[in-house]
């Protein structure tokens, strides 16, 4: 995969079939201290702790369709190869907490790539699920948050409304650039 | 800080919302699943969701849900995804590229007629 937010597109599914109804996202890129960090929470089923030991080996997995498992071993040599680490913790019946770091400036890094394609595809496919987005670039946050939009539409009025996904797009792609803007 | 677009414009977005719902009588639900596995991932499967997006957004369509399911256990035929109108018999599209997805979108989704050219069996 070539962008991080297609690697935490992938990874989110698992939070999405361990049972998750609050799934939160965050990017944090610090240029002072050279460090991008991602992490994906939960609170889904969890897993116990051999399955944790087990879950960063590709032959492990949960499905049944296909007996391996790529997406988690995959970002975790990604972080390692640049400069970075992996992390997985999980507590059966609450859920579980998935955290990466690299090397912001390592020349291995993939990008962050287009988060906001990546956080409306989510929203739009799980309206169910509560999403939280934190992105922070040098401690200037934007967050999104679908459940106040949600609420706002009411039962009658989808996510996936074209004058809904309209909005989604812009509101979500603005607020990415605005955290930008004293970076790029 | 705060973004151009803020929550404050979402009240009037739900008002247009279910305007636009009154004048268009809805024609049986639509649903598209785009598989979204690691391979799917891979091969390009957010640029055909986002591609689907565009169109219902471009096009102003309703009555459309838009999902994602992990693999559909059909790798070398990724990205894929299935369209189900009303209560016909879903049709399973294989190597649906962003530009495949906005074929089906006009040929299928609007237009009641199955691409056969990127069928596969399921």
């Amino acid at each position: 995969m070539r962008e991080l937010a297609l690697h935490i597109l992938d990874i989110v599914q698992n939070s999405v079939s361990a049972g998750a109804q609050y799934i939160k996202i965050t990017a944090a890129e610090n240029l002072s201290t050279d460090r991008l960090f991602l992490s994906v929470e939960d609170n889904g089923k969890g897993m116990d702790e051999a399955m944790v030991a087990r879950v960063v080996d590709p032959f492990v997995t949960s499905r049944t369709s296909r007996r391996v498992g790529l997406g988690i071993p995959l970002l975790k040599a990604a972080a390692e190869a640049c400069n970075g680490w992996f992390k997985i913790s999980s507590t059966l019946g609450k859920g579980t907490l998935v955290e990466v770091e690299f090397q912001h400036s390592h020349i291995d890094r993939m990008p962050l790539g287009d988060m906001g394609s990546t956080i409306l595809n989510l929203v739009v496919s799980y309206p169910e699920i509560h999403w939280v987005y934190d992105y922070s670039v040098n401690g200037r946050h934007f967050e999104f948050d679908s459940q106040p939009i949600k609420d706002e539409l009411g039962d009658e009025v989808p996510f996936t409304d074209p004058s809904v996904l309209a909005f989604l797009r812009e509101y979500i792609s603005t607020g990415i650039a605005s955290v930008q803007t004293d970076t790029n | 800080m705060s973004p151009i677009k803020s929550l404050e414009d979402l009240k009037r977005v739900r008002e247009e919302a279910l305007e636009k719902r009154r004048v268009k009588a809805n024609s049986g639900e639509i649903q598209i699943i785009v598989g979204m596995g690691t391979t799917g991932i891979a091969a390009g499967a957010r640029e055909t969701m986002k591609a689907i997006l565009d169109t219902i957004e471009k096009d102003s369509l309703t009555g459309i849900i838009v999902t994602q399911t992990g693999g559909f256990g059909l790798d070398a035929n990724e990205p894929i995804i299935q369209v189900i109108v009303g209560d016909q018999p879903k049709v399973t599209y294989g190597k649906v590229t962003a530009e495949v997805a906005r074929q089906i979108m006009k040929e299928h989704v609007v237009g009641g007629k199955v691409v056969q050219e990127y069928v596969i069996q399921a």
